[in-house]
């Protein structure tokens, strides 16, 4: 059985109830179709059940089948530095069937970010390195997909594209 | 069954491109991570070669080759690698069918595909870690890069 590695952490972007006593974490690749599926039932969940459960997302880039999801994660990383993570986050999976090279500057603006200091993080070492780590946790954490979910750091295998599988993994853990 | 730890990998021959074969054996020197899979096309975010695609540097790291290998022809493997941009060998276990996975314990008579079997070889061809995984998993690849590193630390030990 594969288990988080590393656990949670302060490098982590999470929201939901942070003191909860349940963390998800999400393994996701922004163009992957099965991530934007999951997206609005993750949203969903955040709305009735938010106050059970912290919810964590890391980067996994499947940069050869999806050429813009490292461009993806990079600039969600770089929004996250003027504190918009999940806004870009919702942002790029909500519209994911017109993402290209330019969007993430129109995002970048609709989210009244600085776009200097945006552009700068986009391209700055610290932000790639942070999604590259991202990525190897995931390898060593047994992730062979996206999206893959760990819930209080066991792998979730139940997930299937419902609702209802990820809600019932959290009320199992209640 | 499944060839297990400390077997000597049995050496092969097999096309990895229409035009180029790949010996086992002229790897000698470099660890090798044998990933035979059921058939090439599945669907891409779950897909292992795709997965392991995007960690060769990680497999480099650890002075490893990976090598996919399936039944399906060398054009199948030709289309599919282009296709999905994937930059490693895939071999044509095609003629005579499943010979090199009959010879690892890794073909299904069943349904006359290889398995999902992994296996790291050590640099002098010795087999140091094998797995088998149900057809339907994908196993990922948290097992391959243990047993490389379980490689890696044993080697400063000498």
């Amino acid at each position: 059985m594969a288990n988080l590695k590393p656990p949670v952490n302060e490098h982590d972007h999470y929201t939901g109830n942070t003191n909860a006593s349940i963390t998800l974490v999400e393994y996701g690749d922004y163009e992957c179709s099965h991530c934007a599926h999951a997206h609005p039932l993750l949203k969903q969940l955040l709305e009735e059940k938010g106050d059970d459960f912290e919810f964590v997302f890391r980067n996994f880039p499947l940069n050869e089948v999806h050429p813009l999801a490292m461009l993806s994660a990079l600039a969600a990383e770089a929004a996250g530095k003027q504190h918009k993570f999940w806004e870009m986050h919702d942002m790029i999976y909500e519209n994911q069937a017109q993402l290209n090279r330019d969007s993430f500057v129109d995002f970048a603006e609709a989210l009244s970010l600085n776009l200097e200091k945006f552009a700068a993080d986009l391209q700055s070492e610290a932000t790639t390195s942070k999604v590259e780590n991202d990525f190897e946790s995931g390898i060593r954490s047994g992730v062979n997909g996206t999206p893959s979910f760990f819930i209080n750091g066991r792998k979730l295998n139940s997930y299937d594209g419902t609702y209802e599988s990820l809600k019932n993994a959290l009320t199992q853990q209640e | 069954m499944l060839l297990e730890k400390g077997t000597a990998a049995p050496d092969f021959e097999l096309n990895a491109t229409p035009d180029q074969k790949l010996k086992l054996s002229e790897l000698k020197g470099k660890r090798v991570v044998l990933v035979f899979y059921p058939a090439d096309w599945s669907p891409v975010c779950g897909d292992q070669i795709a997965l392991y695609n995007e960690m060769l540097k990680f497999f480099q790291k650890y002075n490893a080759q990976i090598i996919g290998i399936s039944v399906d022809s060398k054009w199948c493997h030709m289309a599919f690698a282009d296709n999905r941009n994937i930059h490693f060998p895939l071999l044509a276990d095609f003629e005579p069918k499943g010979e090199v996975s009959k010879l690892y314990g890794a073909y299904n008579e069943e349904n006359g595909n290889s398995r999902r079997a992994l296996f790291v070889i050590d640099e002098a061809g010795i087999i140091r870690w094998s797995y088998l995984s149900p057809d339907g998993i994908n196993p990922g690849a948290d097992g391959i890069l243990e047993a490389l590193e379980e490689l890696e630390n044993n080697k400063d030990k000498k």
